[in-house]
Order: C-alpha cells, then structure tokens, then sequence
C-alpha cells in the first residue's frame, strides 16, 4: 500500500530539508522564511494566488512561506504553525488536492497552483464538509490546534481515494502529529467522513 | 441513576470552530498597531549576564526597545528556583534573557544579532549523579537542590555514588534531599521477611525526562487600554492562571482581561502562572512601549520554556508474600529537577504503589537535584507514570515465580472502597480496581490470549502485556456561578479552560442536570475573564470533572433553592412544597401552580438581593470570584456556591491489556491490539472520556518506547528540541485501532459520581507496553523507559548496553 502522496511523505520531506542543511539552525529557519523585507535582486513581489477558489492578489517576499502568506497576509488564521520546520503538519494545506506543508514551501512556487485552506471547505450556506463533519461526530479533535491540518490531510486524502481503509487512512495522515494523541478518534472522523461523503 | 446530560455524548460548543479553523489561540489574534516582540536567549547552560550593550540594536530602525530582567524585577530577581521572565542568570540553554521589540519579526530577529551580551560562563552539569557526587558541579550558584532552606548542596561520597550508579541499594545513610519529603509506611522489615518465601525482586531503573511540546507554541499578545491589561494567552486552567498571573505580571486582578478561548494543548505546564511566566514579557513590554505587542514561540522555544518531564535514577526493591500480597516496596529516586527546578514526581510514584498495589509497607527516599536541562515540572501524571512502566514487568516476574496468573496477582493487590493509601493513609472516596481489571481482561479476552504469549512466528515473537494507572483525581474548595435573564435561558459561568478535554463543557452540564435544563437552552460563558468566571483549581492532576461539576452543580442547586423560595413567596406554601421540571418551578401537589424559569427570573431581578448576588454571598468565597460576583451583581438571577473542602482521595484509575509482536531481528515491534478501562466514577461525556483514553495511550507508548532528552554531554547543548528528534508518537507509533470501555460505577463524594481520567490513562498503557516487552523478551526486566530498539537489539545480541545501569536519564550510555 502507499501513502496517499507518495511525493511528499514527511519522511521524503524530512530528509531533503536535512540534505540541503535548513534544519541545522531552526530558529534562523523562521526569519528566513518568514521575512517581509525585500532581498537584493529584483524578484515580482505582487502575485497573483488562488486561494480557496478566489484569486487574491498578494505583496509576498521572495523567501515567504506559504503559510506566512495565508496566515499574516491574508488573515487565515486557520492554517496553524506548530513547528515551522516540516514536522508536524499543523500547517496542512492543499495544493492541487495534495496536502502540502505550508511552513516549508515557498509561496512564490505556488503562482499557478490552486491552494485550499480549512477556511475553503464549508459549503456556502454554512455546512460542514463532510471532513468536518466525520471530525465532529467522532469528536476527533481535543485541543484543536492540529485539528485544521489533519482536516486538510483527510481531505487530500479521500479525493485520492474516496473509501479508505482504516490502515490507508492511517498511513495517509501519517504527516501530521497530534501531541493530544486523538489518532484513533481522527482516524473514526475519516472513516465516518467516507461514509458520509 | 438516569440522567438527562451526564453519561450522554454532545456535541461541545467549540468544536464546529475546531473543525473550521475558526476558534481563535493566542497568535491568532491582531491589533493595531502591534509590535514584534523576539526573544534573546542563553547559548550556554549555566552563565551570568556581566553586561549587554545593545546600543547598535536600539539605533536601528523599526527597534522600538529591550526589555530587561532588571526591568521586569526592580527588586532583583527572586531568589528561588523557578521559571523566571527574564534572568541575568540563565541556567539552561535557551532561557530567555531579554526581549526586543521591532516593527516585524526579521528586523526584530536582525536588532537582536547585533546585541552584545557578555557572559560569565558557569560549570554546568546535565547528570544529577555527577553534580551528586562530592567536588561535582552545581546546575546553581548556591548548590543543587532548593528546598525550604533555600539553596543547598547535596553530595554524596564518589563511593556511593559509584555504588549506586552500579545498581546497589543507597546505603541507609544515603542523604536525602530536595522539596520531596521521605516516608515509610508500615513495617518494611517485616514485610520484606514475609516476602521471604515468596518472591524479592531488587534492581535500578532509569526513566527519561523528556519536553510537553505541546502542539500549540506559548506565543502571547498583549495591549493596555484604559489602564486595563488584554492579554491573549494560553493556559490549561482559565481562572486559576489569571489569579495568579496578575500577581507575576504586576496588574491588579481586576484589571487584567486574560482572553483564552482556546489552548493547543496543556499536558501539566499550562495550569499554573508561574509555569509559563512569559506571558508577562508581553505585557510588560506593551505598558513600556504603549503598544500592542505580540511574542511568537519557536517550536524551540517551546522546548526550552514549555516544560518536562523528570527523570528519574532510581533503585527498587519489593517484595511479594507467597499469595501474591505487595507486602513491601523500598524505593530510592535521584530526580533529574532540570535547570529551573521541578516538582515531587518520585515522591508521587511512590505514593503511586501504595495507593494501586495496596502495599502493606512502603518507604520512599529520594533526592531531587537540579541539572542544567530543560525546566522540568508537572507533566501528566508526575511521578505516577514514570512508576508505572518500571513496576509492571515486576509484577509480572512475581506472578510467574509465584505460579500465579498475570491478572491474578493484579487482582489480589488492588484497590477497592474501604481502602486507604499513601503516607497519611488518606481514605479513597471509592475505587473500583478489580472490576476494571476484569473488565479489561473480559474485553481483550485476556485468558484466550495466554495461549499465544511468546509464541515464534518466523523471527517475531508475541508479547502480552497488562498494566495499571493511577492518579488522585479530584479536588474541593472551588466556586460556581449561573445565572438566568428574563429569557430564561441558563448562563454557565465557567472559568475551566479549554485544553482539550472538554471538561469545561462536561463539567458545565452538571448545572443543566440540576436545573433539568434542555442543554439547547443552557449557554457556557467562558473563553475570556471579562465574562465574569468563578475561580477554579489549577486544572492539573486529573482534577477538572470532579472539582467542577461539585461547582456547576452546586450553583445549581443554590438557583434552585431559590426558585423555590420564589414560588412559595409569590404562589403560597412552602420552598419544600415545590420542586422542578420542563423549566419551571411548580407545586409538588399540582403543577398547574408554577411559574416559568423565565417568570421566576424576572421575579429574581425584580427583588434583587441576594437572589441578583447583591446580598448573602457565600462566606469563603475565593477573592477571584467575589470580583465577578460584584461585577454581575443586580443583572440576573444568580446561583452561587462555595464548595468546601472534602478531605478524601478521589482516585482516576485505569487498565490497558496490549498485544504486541516484537522482531528480535530488528527490535522493533507492533503494537497489535490494545484494550484500555477507565475507572472513574458515573462517565459524564462517554466521547470525551475515549479521547483522553487514547490521548493518554498515545502518551504511554511515548513513554515506554520513544521519548527521551537528548543533550551533548559537551557543550549541555539540547539536541531534541523539535517533533522528530524527540519522537512524540505518529499516527504509525500508535495502533491502528485502541479500543476503550470504562466501569462507570459512581464516586460517593461527588454529586453526580465522576471522577477523573486523564492522567493515568498515560500510566496503564506505559505499563502495559513494558511488560508486553519483556514478555516477548522471556521476563527479561529492562529497568527502563523508554525502551528503545537498540536496547531491544543490544539485549537479544547479548551485550549489557541494553541496562547500562543508571545510565544517566538524559542521554543512554556511557
Ligand atoms: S508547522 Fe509546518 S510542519 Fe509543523
Ligand atoms: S488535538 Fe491537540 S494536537 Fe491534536
């Protein structure tokens, strides 16, 4: 069995960052990655994003990362930021229906991809999709703070494959921690999720 | 008994914003005008600051400031032990020093390389044994443990340390210290001579601290206006860290707003102010600047402020009589305390034993000594939890010498109503032990398994654990608030935070319940202090369910009483004339005479006094609640209670049964199957009841298996600070599926029979891990948690690395 995206496993994900020596100071990792300054070099900084099915047009800095983006340019707090570093995937979105690490990507490559965000999923009369509604019938979340990015991941997942098994949900959502440990409950909201989606 | 709420799932009132993205945690939130407040932190683990010149930083544009210890305490620092603001006088690497604030977080980031800080570096020590050992380094100026005398310094002769580090038992003159008091309970000598015939285990263990890392960063945001602080925080309990925070950050408590509508996460180090002073530096940076100022936390910064666990260096004896009994444990712990001082975690292990085995003689002796690593404090279930996983392959070795089964031996020590425990021998207010255990085993099909115990499959081997958990679960002395407006709706005041538990939402419907309240009429005020919310416990220990359902009932009812009053007042007869039902108050005798819960509250306002809280106010209530009592006096109909003290031991226990299969060819292993029973009194919210069940067993298999403390013996520089290196469980740690039940008898001492789970639901899944470990390792004892695949690897090769003994808890080896 694979994972559901087997280009971006956390593990993949872990070891590039490993290779390319980002990890090593992790604290510098997020000013650099969260700079609002512009470099030297003349890089377009007003960009076009679509997020969510709207296009909104963004002032992004050559080194921002996505969920910088989402969360402090365009106000969708929802997105969160566990670790900043690619561990955890509090900061799941969706890009092209595959989740992504909004912390450890680069805005700027997403010019011409069609990002999703927690914020996108309800419908607009205000119901849930069914990811969030497995989520809360099975009470998934407790703190919720990893909540979002596990909704995203499910998400991602059930598009690829719309009737998982429980071990295929469990190896799809194998990116994101929740340190609450409610797996066994996310994974109830998943199955729930496929039965009502 | 049948309830209308209690023991019924709903759906709690933040969740749909859990789901959606729309609850709002502290670094959410924005404010005009806000500020970046970064940090500058210790690169080395023991120093003093001698001077910082931040000149060049402050010269910068977009700086607008620094904010020093010496401006944070005036007065100096306290001299104790304890998280600080901000020190001159780090003793961990990371600890904050000051903090500048900037127009952005990368010119803020840029100021702060440009600060000059000049050190005085200090010997450090990251092994509570070598600063034990005489001539060893201190983690403090003034010693290595702080207890009522202050700083002190413990040493031990290099003879006995040595001694100990080798396996040995302290020497009966082994000084103890630290803020753990020793005990002894019963007659140690006679228990362990009645032990004789039966069965002795002695051995040391070791258990690894390791970080809460809970999943949301303690970032805060703050603002003055109109002399009022706002700070956007983070906290497990809501009430209980505001009281005491207005005390850390200087404000009075009526004017501090603390707006927490959620938390992302709080494992023990989010329930009291002084764990997470922090939040002050925000604060007091935005009254200095005059401007909102939000502080982010890194996940490194989390690591090094956010709490850990204590390590524990221990030595171990006990003794079972020939039938099984626990009749004696001695027990010595070195308590790793870090570098900001800890808490009594071996103290509570041991108090552990006595109260889940029943022992008939327990002594403990320990000390507790500072090192320079992670501040270490109350994480779930201190003390109780690192116990678990060492005790469990014991009892299973004793059951196997004794020719007795796994289960039964469990049975014939276990608790049950009657029963006292710990140093005082405090009476349990009820406790069900033997019913959760064979509950667990009937829902695991525990005697079917036997068959399979070490049973080869090619180069995997099946192992079958059962395991225990404790923890005291409940607490007394709070208050209640509920109120009810002319629309007859009931407002639940609630000062619980919202961690995760759902507890402030569980707890609420005891008030409903009283009341017979629809609960789609019933509101939760909470999420911010300025809603007006009665004090609570600090929500550690299990406590919330028991504490403050006692509360939210008693506000209940105190509203009922006067319901009745109301009715008799206005309609004639007797307050016991009336009673309750469909929100109204009506004659027992006919209930045609009645008034609507909206009629009687528009009564309640129309007479004021003390049915509005503007007269008769309990006697003792806590100073917190008599500031929201005041402010909501005359608005609405109020219930208000004061809960006194209860003196006995509301106990949270649960069971788990695992099946694992371990590959001697590689030492890892699968968990297969694993059933977990809480026995905590009448379940109040069954969903909310599994997901602390399985968040505790996900927190157990870290335990046992995965987390631990990295640091460099070299530079003391800490090498697990993010997720991955400090192996917090993943979905694939964790099986695919945890099957939960509980015993749902209910507690006398609580109104309607709960008690707490969160804690040992972590204990008995650690436990039952360690002793399906070792019994797919033919009873081999590690000694340790966790346990690791190269100490799995290294003992079925044959080498000692596996129990390297007392291998100092923050890194394995030597
Ligand atoms: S915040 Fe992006 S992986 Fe943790
Ligand atoms: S629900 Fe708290 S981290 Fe997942």
């Amino acid at each position: 069995m694979q994972p559901v995206n087997p280009q971006l496993t956390r593990r993949r994900f872990i070891k590039g960052v490993i290779a390319s020596g980002a990890v090593a100071g992790t604290t510098s990792l997020w000013y650099a990655a969260n700079g609002q300054s512009r470099p030297a070099g003349a890089v377009e900084r007003m960009i076009r994003l679509n997020v969510n099915g709207q296009d909104r047009t963004v002032d992004v800095a050559p080194q921002e990362t996505l969920a910088y983006t989402l969360r402090y340019k365009l106000g969708l707090t929802g997105t969160k930021l566990g670790c900043n570093r690619g561990e955890c995937g509090a900061c799941t979105v969706l890009v092209d229906d595959i989740p992504t690490y909004g912390c450890s990507v680069l805005t700027h490559s997403f010019k011409d991809g069609r990002i999703e965000t927690v914020e996108g999923l309800e419908a607009p009369d205000g119901t849930l999709h069914p990811v969030q509604q497995g989520f809360v019938d099975a009470l998934g979340p407790q703190c919720g703070y990893c909540t979002p990015g596990q909704v995203m991941a499910a998400v991602g997942l059930l598009r690829a494959n719309p009737n998982p098994t429980r071990e295929e949900a469990r190896q799809g959502l194998a990116g994101n921690i929740c340190r609450c440990g409610s797996y066994d409950s996310y994974l109830d909201g998943v199955m729930r999720a496929a039965e009502i989606g | 008994m049948a309830y209308m709420h209690i023991g019924k799932d709903f759906v709690p009132p933040d969740v749909i914003g859990k789901v959606t993205g729309r609850i709002r945690y502290a670094e959410d939130y924005t404010r005009e005008g806000m500020v970046y407040a970064r940090l500058l932190t210790s690169p080395i683990p023991h120093a003093r600051v001698l001077d910082i010149d931040a000149s060049e930083a402050l010269a910068m544009d977009g700086v607008y400031g620094i904010l020093t210890a010496d401006e944070v305490y005036p007065d100096g620092e306290p001299q104790s032990t304890g998280l600080k603001i901000l020190t001159n006088h780090p003793t961990l690497v990371g600890e904050p020093i000051l903090a500048l604030a900037a127009v952005d977080e990368k010119t803020a980031e840029t100021a702060i390389a440009a600060i000059n800080v000049t050190f005085e570096r200090l010997p450090f020590v990251l092994d509570p044994l070598d600063s034990l050992q005489e001539g060893g380094p201190n983690a403090f100026v003034g010693g290595n443990t702080f207890g009522q005398q202050g700083f002190t310094e413990a040493k031990w002769t290099a003879d006995q340390v040595a001694s100990f580090r080798a396996g040995n038992a302290p020497s009966e003159d082994a000084p103890t210290t630290g803020p753990i008091p020793t005990f002894v309970i019963g007659d140690l000598e006679a228990g362990f001579a009645a032990a004789e015939d039966g069965y002795i285990y002695e051995g040391s263990f070791t258990t690894a601290g390791y970080p809460h890392h809970s999943m949301e960063p303690r970032s805060a945001m703050a603002y003055w206006e109109d002399g009022k602080l706002y700070l956007h925080g983070t906290s497990q309990s809501l009430t209980a860290l505001a009281n005491d925070m207005a005390g850390i950050i200087g404000v009075a408590k009526e004017d501090l707003v603390f707006i927490n509508a959620a938390t992302g996460g709080g494992f023990g180090q989010r329930a009291r102010a002084a764990s997470i002073p922090s939040m002050a530096i925000p604060a007091k940076f935005s009254q200095k600047l005059n401007r909102p100022v939000m502080m982010r936390i890194t996940r490194e910064e989390e690591f090094t402020i956010g709490g850990a666990r204590q390590g524990f260096q221990g030595w171990i004896k006990v003794g079972f009589r020939p039938d099984g009994v626990m009749s004696a444990c001695d027990m010595f712990v070195v308590s790793d305390n870090g570098g900001k001082g800890g808490g009594a975690d071996a103290f509570s292990a041991a108090d552990c034993i006595s109260i889940l085995y029943q022992t008939e003689a327990v002594r403990f002796r320990g000390a507790s000594i500072a090192t320079n690593t992670a501040h270490r404090g109350a994480q779930r279930g201190p003390g109780q939890n690192q116990i678990a996983p060492i005790i469990a392959p014991i009892m299973d070795a004793a059951a196997d010498a004794l020719g007795m089964s796994r289960l039964d031996i469990r049975v014939v020590n276990s608790a049950q109503t009657g029963d006292v425990g710990g140093p005082q021998g405090t009476p349990l207010t009820s406790a069900y032990m033997p019913e959760a255990l064979r509950q667990a085993a009937d829902d695991f099909d525990w005697e079917g398994r036997q068959s399979r115990r070490r049973e080869r499959n090619g180069s995997k081997v099946t192992g079958l654990g059962i395991g225990q958990g404790y923890h005291n679960a409940g607490r007394s002395g709070q208050d209640g608030i509920v109120m009810m407006g002319a629309d007859g709706r009931l407002k639940i005041h609630s000062g619980v935070g919202n961690l995760g538990t759902y507890s402030y939402a569980g707890t609420s419907r005891a008030a409903a319940e009283a009341l017979k309240m629809p609960w789609e009429s019933c509101d939760i005020i909470t999420g911010r202090t300025d809603n007006h919310l009665p004090i609570t416990s600090p929500q550690d220990g299990s406590n919330s369910i028991f504490t403050n359902t006692r509360t939210c009932y008693g506000a209940a009812m105190d509203m009922v009483a006067k319901m009745k009053e109301i009715a008799a007042a206005d309609l004639g007869g007797e307050p016991a004339d009336y009673d309750i039902s469909e929100e109204r108050v009506h004659q027992i005798a006919d209930a045609s005479v009645g008034m609507t819960y909206a009629e009687v509250a528009q009564r309640a306002m129309e007479l004021g006094g003390r049915y509005t809280g503007e007269a008769e106010l309990p006697e003792d209530l806590h100073e917190w609640t008599q500031i929201a009592a005041s402010r909501l006096a005359g608005t609405a109909f109020m219930g208000i209670y004061h809960d006194p003290a209860h003196s006995n031991n509301p106990p949270g226990f649960t069971v788990t049964c695992t099946e694992i299969e371990l590959d001697l060819e590689t030492g890892k292993f699968e968990i297969l199957d694993m059933v977990s029973i809480g026995e905590c009194g009448t379940v109040v919210h069954p969903q909310g009841l599994k997901n602390q069940l399985v968040g505790g067993a996900v927190w157990g298999i870290g335990l046992s298996a995965l987390e631990q403390h990295l640091y460099d013996p070299q530079n003391g520089l800490p090498a697990s600070t993010g997720y991955w290196q400090s192996k917090v469980p993943t979905y694939l740690d964790t099986p695919v599926r945890i099957d939960t039940g509980w015993v749902d008898l209910p507690d006398p001492e609580n109104p309607v029979g709960a008690r707490g789970i969160g804690e040992p639901s972590q204990g008995s899944v650690s436990a039952a891990l360690t002793a399906a470990i070792s019994d797919a390792l033919d009873g081999h004892i590690f000694g340790a948690a966790p346990i690791t695949t190269d100490m799995i690897i290294n003992h079925i090769s044959g080498t000692r690395e596996d129990a390297v003994a007392l291998a100092q808890n923050n890194y394995r080896g030597v």
